[in-house]
């Protein structure tokens, strides 16, 4: 047990701890994003480890408090990845601490290769957890195909731990690529911005990251070397037309642009805005202060002056937005039908509504 | 297979049942008559049929949402349908229930490039999806190789898969967002064109939920542009664990094929018997096709072809023209009516971590001389999605229940190697029973307790999924209610 709460060192420890609280348990990860819930702190980063690897088969099994570092750098060693390169919050926000498996799994955590490869739930093959009356469950498994049965592991991805804690994530992952190569294009405004990313991402080249910051929009593509230059020199003949291009194979471009270097100190609110590509731009235009898009233009990075109104400002937009920065809360999709169903799933997982109560699922 | 004794409440006011269904669609779109619901007695399982109460084809959302409003009020179970070629019974029939078809509602809503998605009515057909982009040429990945047939509807249902799926995903990983109405006759939608609304993904779960948890009337779906060009290859190999060891170690490599196909002894001779694709003599076949521009394809063929040749390769192919490659895929493609051709068979669907798969290959092979059925494997390698076809003879006595059993102890093999029951197809009733091969009665708990969320009389698609043990107390608790 640590002095600020919790620490179960195994499964049936947590099914344990679970079965026997009276009170609101706030879970953790590598407490990487700050704010928590009400109720006592349980950790789980003393479930540690890599239980499986199988370069072959492109399968990793871990304990859900295995930081990413140590996951990464198993795969590096085979020279392979995680596909879908997750935020690392302590930049934007300065906190302390290590990113988890458990962590980006109950958060669906997706970088800019998003656009491409898919969002952290689609690389989740298998998930355990323990619900909120001590049940330890298992869902899913380690094999790519799978559709024996609902799929838990969707469900709950994303759910921030309000249904289950995790305490082990099968994941698919990826081959590193050989090299990078990203076309910065020099763009008259984000309306053009957009355009060009969406020409890119509309190609036959595979586009592994489309975003844009500061009138520049970027292109990425990713493989073997050959390959790389093959369509990074389409890529440049399709979007000459939008303006200068500067070719470069740094990849700090985008893990800046993944972890919002450029409002690290900078004051104000930090939104995540998901929009259709074509209405990140509108969403720029409404907002005061400065803004990144990602995702081809369907995530908006938006830091807007602390306490700015940003639903009023995206009214009769389709989306959803989440203050990811100061007290701006979330809003956006779910309608009554939706979030009865949601309650109704709490209610089913969770009755005693112990699991990260004053969190929103 | 047993099936839910029927509600006799229901069967007996069939009557009233038809008339308010005509008051909420055209005469044309209520089936009612026992000469034509035989229809609709069977999916693609043909060995087990039902006739159902009645059968409806609704226009729209609306449509749907008053039929499932109208049978939830008076109890009847509905079984959804999307083009009935499920290999799993998860379109069968049960006697008391009304059979939910979504055919008619076929049409494309949107089209946005710029955005890369489609928004169609969930009653058309897979492939039709990719035809209605294919101008531009754009399309849409999953492949299920019923795809000519298959409805998008019930390819959300089974979370459907295909031979591509190694590079481009399964249904779940193209599907943005949906429209999708609960039995009490509730319509939701679900994302869209925007991407992962935060919280709990109902969208992940109804996807894969084989039509239990709602009935998805409308989906949009991810469209991405077609490679410039794709061209496949062959290596044959003197052993099985040698083809799976070429596998593993592409992959390490870090090629990523759109596909890799395995097709054993057994498998080649009868498909080379029908097809005459003039494969290579040898115990394992690799059909492994790469895409790209021309000079990104050689690449990744010269690679492939480094490799496989460090395991002693019996002869290795490359297509060197349009020809070439139909003659390579000729074999793979009609592998199935070749089987089809000289026996009856059943096609399992088991997946396995790729490095389990010449144990599990010898274990087929053990199992198949135990009960003397003789069997092929013809599989997508690359995701270690298995599927043995078991050779047998639906007129011989037996012969059916046998090639069952053997079928089970070979999804249990999956699963005791680290696997699952099904990869692309769906539990249905096929698989019902052996779920809890897979899962804890905790595991099966957590799953049912999303039904009796979304389904608290459990009356959709009843007597899937679950073993009917395991369900029996929820469903007479349904019925008490009632």
């Amino acid at each position: 047990m640590a002095l600020d709460g919790m620490t179960p060192r195994d499964e049936s420890d947590l099914a344990e701890a679970i079965r026997s609280t009276e009170g609101g348990l706030s879970v953790s990860g590598g407490g990487t994003r700050g704010g928590r819930g009400t109720g006592a702190n349980l950790s789980v980063r003393a479930m540690r480890g890599v239980r499986l690897y199988e370069p072959g088969a492109m399968t990793l099994v871990a304990a859900a408090g295995t930081p990413l570092s140590e996951i990464e750098t198993v795969l590096a060693s085979e020279g392979q990845r995680l596909a879908f390169e997750p935020m690392d919050h302590r930049v934007l926000l300065g906190t302390q601490g290590d990113p988890t498996l458990g962590g980006v799994y109950s958060t669906n955590t997706s970088g800019p290769r998003r656009i491409q490869a898919g969002a952290m739930r689609d690389f989740a093959l298998g998930v355990r957890f323990v619900d909120g009356m001590g049940n330890i469950v298992q869902n899913g498994g380690r094999v790519m195909k799978n559709v024996t049965g609902y799929d838990l592991v969707k469900m709950l991805a994303g759910s921030r731990g309000t249904l289950g804690v995790v305490t082990e994530v099968a994941l698919k992952v990826q081959p590193a690529p050989e090299t990078l190569c990203t076309l910065s294009i020099s763009v008259a405004d984000p309306v053009e911005g957009v355009r060009a990313l969406s020409a890119a991402l509309g190609s036959p080249f595979d586009v592994t990251g489309a975003a844009f910051a500061n009138g520049l929009a970027h292109v990425r593509v990713e493989g073997f070397e050959n390959s790389v230059a093959y369509r990074a020199g389409q890529l440049k003949d399709r979007l000459s037309g939008f303006g200068e291009i500067t070719l470069s194979s740094d990849p700090s471009l985008w893990a800046d642009i993944r972890d919002l270097r450029m409002f690290s100190n900078v004051d104000g609110d930090v939104w995540k805005i998901s929009v259709k590509p074509s209405d990140g731009p509108v969403v720029m235009a409404r907002l005061p202060g400065d803004a990144v898009l990602d995702w081809g233009g369907g995530l908006v990075w938006a830091c807007v002056p602390t306490g700015t109104d940003v639903a009023t400002a995206l009214q009769g937009l389709a989306g959803h937005a989440t203050c990811v920065r100061g007290n701006g809360g979330a809003m956006g999709e779910q309608d009554s039908a939706v979030r009865s169903l949601i309650d109704g799933l709490k209610a089913k997982f969770d009755p005693r509504g112990i699991l990260n109560p004053g969190v929103t699922s | 297979m047993e099936m839910p004794q029927p509600d006799s409440t229901v069967l007996a006011k069939k009557d009233r049942i038809v008339s308010h269904l005509l008051r909420i669609l055209p005469a044309d779109a209520v089936i009612s008559d026992p000469a034509e619901t035989r229809a609709y007695e069977c999916d693609a399982l043909t060995a087990y049929r039902c006739p159902p109460l009645a059968a409806v084809l609704p226009s729209s959302t609306q449509e749907v949402s008053a039929i499932l409003k109208l049978c939830h009020a008076e109890g009847v179970p509905v079984v959804p349908r999307g083009s009935g070629t499920s290999l799993a019974g998860g379109a069968l029939p049960t006697a008391d229930s009304v059979i939910l078809g979504v055919a008619r509602m076929n049409g494309v809503l949107e089209t946005d490039y710029d955005n890369r998605f489609i928004r169609v009515q969930t009653g058309r057909t897979n492939l039709s999806v990719t035809g209605a982009v294919e101008e531009e040429d754009f399309f849409y990945a999953p492949d299920p190789s019923s795809q000519l047939a298959c409805a998008i509807a019930g390819n959300i249902a089974m979370n459907s898969g295909g031979a591509h799926c190694l590079k481009y995903g399964v249904t779940t990983n193209n599907l943005m967002g949906a429209t999708v109405v609960l039995m009490d006759g509730t319509v939701i939608e679900l994302g869209g064109a925007h991407l992962d609304a935060p919280g709990v993904d109902l969208l992940g779960v109804i996807c894969g939920s084989e039509g239990q948890l709602g009935v998805v009337t409308e989906a949009t779906l991810r469209i991405l542009h077609k490679p410039e060009g794709a061209l496949p290859m062959l290596v044959g190999f003197d052993s099985n664990a040698t083809a799976g060891a070429c596998v593993a170690d592409i992959i390490k490599a870090g090629v990523l094929p759109v596909a890799i196909e395995f097709m054993d002894r057994p498998i080649l001779q009868i498909a080379e018997n029908f097809a005459k694709a003039g494969y290579p003599d040898c115990e394992a076949l690799l059909v492994i096709e790469v895409e790209g521009s021309d000079v990104e394809i050689a690449d990744q063929l010269a690679r492939i072809t480094a490799i496989a040749q460090t395991h002693n390769p019996v002869e290795i192919r490359q297509a060197g023209s349009p020809s070439e490659s139909a003659a390579i895929w000729l074999g793979r493609k009609s592998a199935f009516g070749a089987v089809g051709q000289v026996a009856d068979y059943m096609c399992l669907d088991g997946t396995i971590p790729v490095s389990e798969l010449p144990k599990v290959l010898d274990g087929i092979q053990a199992l198949s001389e135990k009960y003397g059925l003789k069997v092929g494997n013809v599989f997508h390698a690359g995701d270690g999605n298995m599927h043995p076809l078991i050779m047998f003879d639906a007129n011989k006595p037996g012969d059916l229940e046998l090639c069952e059993a053997m079928g089970a102890d070979i999804l249990r093999l999956c699963v005791e190697v680290g696997g699952c029951l099904t990869g692309e197809h769906g539990v249905g009733i096929e698989k019902r029973d052996l779920m809890v091969d897979q899962y804890t009665p905790a595991d099966l708990e957590a799953q049912m307790a999303v039904k009796d969320v979304f389904d608290p009389a459990w009356l959709l698609n009843p007597a899937k999924v679950f073993p009917l043990a395991v369900t029996a107390s929820r469903r007479a608790l349904a019925i008490a209610a009632q």
